[in-house]
């Protein structure tokens, strides 16, 4: 059953139940004709049925109740007696109600017979009561005039009464709504608002002119107002420009004209004012003839209309977005890191310098270079979504290829991600959304068999969660199977038989190099280069990927990703006399590493019970001198398991601007980029995950 | 959390109308058939009333006088439904403090943006 359908039962049901009500008052009405309850009792019924029955499309029972509810009116309002005739003829219109409540949704529903019944109930009333005149039921909407073609300019004086607050209107509100219609200037007039001891929190004291750009006609603009139009001291609203295109040309309106036209100013003032050779505000406001804020408020009228104008020409809308090559805004977030490392430096240098005032003003150089670091970034930021159309052509194609029935559910297109990471996610995104359709998610006559609906389902969506970005795959696919990752992982040596592994511990042993468990290799995925080649591409971006699966429903894989590549938050440690950045999202904490607690043949140090294996930096990279007595070491994760890095000191937090190493040093191991400190000095940034491959091989 | 909103009206398939299409919106109903019915359920946080006009025991303009005396709903939106033909009521109820009004017959839209106008 339909909405309407549930409505219109439930008006059926009430309008049987206020006949029935209504026959008992007109029956009861016979003995106590003066009976003032009584005749409220039948207009209210009638009132009821009415107002209802037009709610829910039951138009010809609410006109014929309108005629003898107006009767009902004059009745009692004592216009009118109660008479034997005009009971007799009220049961007859009750019973013609009910006959139309009956047909109302039978085909004959215009039955002849009935109408007739009816158009003869109504004139006998009119003769009984001879001025009820028939009004309409409904005043004919008038058809909406059409729009002025351009963007009409509106002025509007909204002066709310000091009891505006008491009807529960909100003059705020009121503004929202013609911010929604167009381009909005307001002048608020505060100069009324008494001083704080004689204030009267209830009361509005606060009044606006306002200018109003936008593509309506004027009756839009006074339905705003609509429940407020008496609660207002002052309430106009003039359309000054139609939008049309001869009055565009030439220059708006001069300040004397616009205050005259509004009324707050005579033009025998303004003649006296131009007469002497000053800026007419200043004039006018210096002579008292106009008050400096309306003097201000028209200064904003003149602003409004020249910026609405502007708005409505074509060449304007085109300059809305500007395409830039990728290497000057490059160039730019370049030149925006030098000056934030700048910045640093002299933050550092004032930091210990008595003068305050160049105090303030390194805390407004930090405060604009961070602004401007982060609108930098934030132009090269795109939304996901682009890319998301071209998959939906993918899993069309392939489902197509394979024989599966497969939908691309995709959300979170407007999430936004640096332009690099967004180039750069295109080739691991296609191989784990091939690997969804064609090992996760089943042919049509499995899926059935499964009790599954034929169509599978793959979800991409796209969400910002704290300083990442996350995506999903999600389909509702067979899922994985634990045991069988297993079996072939034992096989191909990639885990030892005894190995004790939690479930999502073996899941995640697809993205190991060499691994595919596809019983067939297809041309789409299988070639068991697929996952281990997602798992670097995201790992070079900064980002994780995880994987989650539920047998027989469907596997989600998930893959974390930091929101720019150009600005992280490091921790920057130092060994011998050389300083390294980490990226602080992969570092769990830091402990003391003694001299007595070093097991160094083992390369291992015994955290709180726990046995996590390190790599000394000193040795990695052959830094010569002594290593402290107490070295520190930064456990990080790395692909689900810890390891630690042992530097001589841990220095602290620090916004790492990367540089890039350039082309000799791209292949280093173990180093992702360099950055520049607030000395001035420079330091590498470490690749933790290649760092332990690195190690891991030697 | 959801803003709470009193519908009352006498006519029982108004009120269904009323608070099924709020409902759907996120809104909390609180029904009431008439005037005195509404004063006696209204308590603790509402954030908005609409009521018809036309009620036995306590009609829509006694009953918005009501509420505006008392100071936790002052300020209130109280949106009446009236008719076409009860322009002078429509006066009488923003006399007493009604914020707006919405004419009958009325489909959900246009409860929903006259609500929406008012109710933020």
């Amino acid at each position: 059953m339909s909405q309407d359908d549930m409505h219109r039962m439930a008006f059926k049901e009430e309008a049987a139940e206020l006949l029935g009500e209504l026959e008992d008052s007109l029956l009861a009405l016979e003995d106590q004709p003066e009976d003032q309850d009584l005749i409220n009792r039948v207009f209210r019924a009638m009132h009821t049925i009415k107002g209802s029955g037009a709610m829910f499309g039951f138009d010809d029972i609410a006109a014929f109740t309108h005629e003898v509810e107006t009767v009902f009116d004059k009745v009692r309002n004592g216009l009118f007696a109660v008479t034997k005739p005009l009971l007799d003829l009220t049961l007859a219109a009750r019973d013609h109600i009910k006959s139309l409540l009956e047909v109302s949704d039978a085909l004959d529903a215009d039955d002849e017979v009935i109408q007739t019944r009816g158009r003869d109930i109504l004139c006998r009333l009119r003769q009984l009561s001879p001025t009820a005149e028939p009004e309409p039921v409904r005043e004919a909407v008038e058809p909406a005039s059409e729009l002025p073609r351009g963007k009409a300019t509106y002025r509007i004086r909204f002066r709310p009464g000091p009891d505006f607050y008491t009807t529960g209107n909100n003059p705020l509100h009121l503004l929202e709504d013609l911010f929604a219609l167009g381009i909005v200037r307001s002048y608020p007039h505060t100069e009324d608002i008494p001083c704080l001891e004689d204030i009267d929190p209830e009361s509005c004291h606060v009044w606006w002119d306002i200018i109003l750009g936008a593509q309506v006609d004027q009756g839009q603009v006074q339905d705003v107002f609509v429940f407020v139009e008496d609660e207002c001291a002052q309430l106009s609203i003039e359309m000054i420009d139609s939008g049309s295109a001869a009055a565009d040309g030439g220059v708006y309106k001069k300040l004397g004209e616009i205050l005259v036209e509004r009324g707050d100013l005579t033009p025998e003032d303004l003649a006296q004012a131009l007469a002497s050779q000053k800026r007419l505000g200043a004039l006018l406001t210096e002579s008292g003839v106009v008050p400096g804020p309306t003097v201000e408020a028209a200064l904003v009228e003149q602003d409004a209309v020249r910026d609405i104008r502007k708005a409505r020409e074509p060449a304007a809308e085109t300059a809305a977005s500007i395409r830039v090559a990728a290497d000057k805004l490059d160039n730019l977030v370049d030149l925006v890191g030098e000056l934030v490392i700048v910045q640093a430096q002299i933050k550092q240098v004032v930091s210990g310098s008595a003068d305050a005032v160049l105090k303030t003003l390194s805390e407004h150089l930090e405060r604009l270079s961070d602004d401007l670091r982060d609108s930098t970034l934030g132009i090269r930021m795109l939304p996901i979504g682009t890319t998301f159309n071209k998959y939906r052509r993918l899993v069309r194609d392939l489902s197509a290829e394979l024989g599966k029935q497969i939908d691309l559910v995709t959300s979170g297109e407007e999430t936004e991600l640096d332009k690099t990471v967004i180039e750069r996610l295109g080739d691991p995104l296609v191989h784990l959304l091939r690997n969804s359709i064609d090992h996760g998610v089943e042919t049509p006559e499995e899926r059935l068999a499964a009790g599954k609906p034929a169509r599978g389902t793959v979800r991409l969506t796209a969400e910002h969660s704290g300083g990442a970005v996350v995506i999903r795959i999600a389909d509702d696919g067979r899922g994985l199977e634990a045991q069988a990752i297993r079996a072939k992982a034992v096989e191909r040596g990639l885990v030892s038989p005894e190995a004790e592994l939690t479930e999502k511990e073996l899941y995640n042993l697809i993205f190991l190099p060499g691994f595919s468990t596809a019983r067939a290799i297809t041309s789409v995925s299988g070639r068991g280069v697929g996952m281990d080649v997602v798992k670097r591409g995201i790992e070079s971006l900064r980002g994780a990927v995880e994987i989650d699966s539920v047998p027989g429903q469907g596997t989600e894989i998930t893959v974390r990703l930091p929101l720019t590549l150009a600005i992280i938050d490091g921790l920057q440690v130092q060994t011998g006399q050389e300083f390294f950045v980490a990226p602080l999202s992969i570092v769990e904490e830091c402990v003391d590493l003694p001299r007595t607690d070093r097991l160094d043949g083992d390369r291992i140090v015994n955290l709180r019970g726990e046995i996590v294996p390190y790599i000394r930096l000193r040795d990695f990279f052959s830094i010569d001198g002594r290593p402290p007595d107490v070295e520190q070491v930064v456990v990080s994760c790395v692909e689900g398991s810890r390891v630690g890095i042992v530097v001589d000191r841990v220095i602290g937090e620090h916004q790492t601007v990367i540089k890039s190493l350039g082309r000799i040093y791209r292949d280093v191991e173990g180093l992702s980029g360099a950055t520049i400190k607030g000395d001035g000095t420079m330091a590498l940034i470490l690749d933790v995950p290649g760092l332990l491959r690195a190690a891991v091989q030697s | 959390m959801s803003k709470t909103i009193m519908t009352v009206d006498d006519s029982a398939s108004v009120r269904q109308m009323v608070g099924f299409t709020l409902k759907k919106e996120g809104y909390s109903i609180i029904e009431a058939s008439d005037g005195k019915d509404a004063l006696g359920k209204l308590k603790g946080t509402v954030h908005m009333v609409i009521t018809d006009l036309n009620m036995p025991n306590m009609d829509g303009i006694e009953l918005i006088k009501n509420i505006r005396s008392q100071a936790a709903y002052k300020f209130i939106p109280i949106v009446m439904l009236t008719t076409e033909s009860q322009a002078a009521k429509k006066q009488e109820g923003k006399t007493a403090g009604a914020t707006g009004w919405i004419v009958k017959p009325f489909t959900p839209e246009q409860l929903l943006a006259v609500v929406k106008k008012v109710l933020r």
